[in-house]
């Protein structure tokens, strides 16, 4: 059974922990001067979303998850499930709302996700870091508003709500970061 | 900082040597991995911090020495760690670790004024028996792991029964962070199981004279009243090179130009290495220590 050591955890990898697939979101080494060091690991629990902490004690081994990451495309979501597909295959795959955590409302029909899946069954849909999505409601545009000025929301065609600066007009196209969920910039056509 | 610390030293009567980075021996401590490299087909070794060479230095009769050492330790990187990183080592003739503390405040007075409000200094026992109401001195694991159960501190995976690695577990999660923040602690006098090259304690020998400095809950610096006896050091490293081998670890090879000196007589020294690149991450309120180094190894970021 393949398994990691402490020292090759990084952000990103995939291990079990108590039968769950779990996914290193940050990894801290901590030494109290010259003693013993540990791993202070915090950790995202790939079937139920959520977050835990764990500490190892440096050098141990942890049994890696199966997992495999799949650029797909997404299809379609008929309210139950979100449809992907393999590009070169066209081989689909059904998601259920629980796989996307927030990456449901940045995403629009042939974006490229990224879909985890372990034996075979897809645990999280990732959009990627940056999307460009229409701007559907906003209030008008306010002419001569700087980049300095205040925020208004949006809605954008994939349903999400962000903050824009005031200028934004509607039908403008934005860049977004998936990731914080901010307002990157205008894209120019 | 740099022209300060010499400035420092000179003021002191103390003298600037500068030792080799790549050594044949190496230090033998199960909890330091050293990097190695090549000459001609024989392994060396980089140091994990001058101490071998300078203290030949001083039983050669160098009198007080310091140094700024480009050091490197292997598996350890971090917020707070960097493979290779700056140490600020230094020996005084004729002090404990004491007046080495007392030294070591005066210094941190010059280098960073603005943060040096108290130091506080406080035994590695009292601070046990305050926060945990253990004695570290004679505690046993299995009275570890109730104490940890009362206290409802976490327990990390892969903990079996070594004491010394439960003692390192509990300082961390409880005994740094009981630390005043924002000030400076000396904690001494650790158990003579972690006595590393300090002497143990002439009164009491289940503890050993040797102490860390931390500001908040982080560690800056580590030093001893140092160990002069050559056997009992070939002992430790012996028993260093045991314990590597129970743990799986690669042995090393024990320095013995540092033993053959200390045999030759090491005078009564204390001696303390600092991390320049901390005491930078205080002056600049940098909160990972990449920010204080050009070209920090890149270990994962968020």
């Amino acid at each position: 059974m393949a398994s990691y050591s402490t020292n090759e955890f990084r952000g990103g990898l995939k291990l079990i922990l108590d039968n769950d697939p779990c996914s290193i979101i940050e990894n801290e080494l901590v030494k109290p001067g010259k003693g013993q060091a540990f791993n202070r690991v915090k950790l995202r629990n790939l079937k139920t979303g959520r977050v835990l902490e764990r500490t190892f004690k440096s050098g141990e081994s942890v049994e890696a998850a199966d997992v495999i990451d799949v650029d797909m495309e997404f299809s379609y979501n008929d309210g139950e499930f979100w449809y992907f597909m393999e590009p070169e295959t066209f081989e689909q795959i059904a998601a259920p709302d629980s796989a996307m955590i927030d990456s449901g409302k940045w995403i629009k029909a042939q974006e490229l996700c990224t879909v985890t899946l372990w034996n075979g069954a897809p645990l999280v849909v990732a959009a990627p870091n940056f999307v460009e999505l229409a701007v559907t409601e906003t209030d008008p545009g306010l002419k001569g508003d700087t980049a300095q000025g205040g925020t208004k929301p949006a809605t954008l065609e994939s349903g999400a709500t962000v903050k824009v600066p005031l200028f934004i007009e509607e039908g403008e196209l934005l860049k977004i970061d998936t990731r914080s969920g901010e307002y990157v910039s205008r894209v120019k056509n | 900082m740099l022209h300060r610390i010499r400035a420092f030293f000179a003021q002191q009567n103390v003298l600037e040597v500068e030792t080799p980075i790549i050594s044949k021996a190496a230090v033998t401590d199960p909890q330091l991995e050293s990097f190695s490299t090549h000459y001609k087909n024989t392994e060396y070794f980089l140091n994990t911090s001058p101490e071998f060479h300078m203290k030949r230095l001083l039983a050669a009769g160098s009198g007080d020495i310091f140094q700024i050492a480009k050091v490197f330790r292997d598996d350890e990187s971090g917020h707070y760690h960097n493979p290779e990183f700056t140490l600020l080592e230094w020996y005084r003739l004729g002090f404990n670790h004491h007046q080495l503390m007392d030294e070591i405040e005066n210094l941190l007075h010059t280098l960073i004024p603005e943060k040096t409000r108290t130091f506080q200094r406080i035994s590695y026992q009292k601070a046990f028996l305050s926060q945990l109401k253990i004695d570290p001195l004679n505690v046993t694991v299995n009275e570890i792991k109730h104490a940890t159960k009362q206290h409802k501190i976490p327990v990390p995976q892969g903990m079996d029964n070594d004491k010394d690695i439960w003692l390192d577990w509990l300082m961390i999660e409880k005994i740094a962070p009981s630390f005043s923040k924002n000030n400076f602690t000396f904690l001494y006098d650790y158990p003579a199981s972690q006595a590393s090259l300090a002497r143990l304690d002439s009164i009491d020998p289940r503890k050993a004279n040797r102490f860390e400095l931390f500001f908040g809950e982080l560690e800056l610096a580590n030093g001893f009243y140092e160990l002069t006896d050559a056997q009992e050091q070939r002992q430790r490293f012996e028993n260093d090179n045991k314990i590597r081998v129970q743990r799986q670890q690669k042995t090393m090879p024990i320095d013995d130009d540092l033993l053959a000196a200390l045999e030759s007589g090491l005078p009564d020294c204390a001696g303390v290495a600092l991390g320049i690149d901390r005491i930078m991450m205080l002056l600049v309120d940098a909160r990972k220590i990449n920010n204080v180094i050009g070209f920090g190894y890149e270990f994962f970021d968020e």
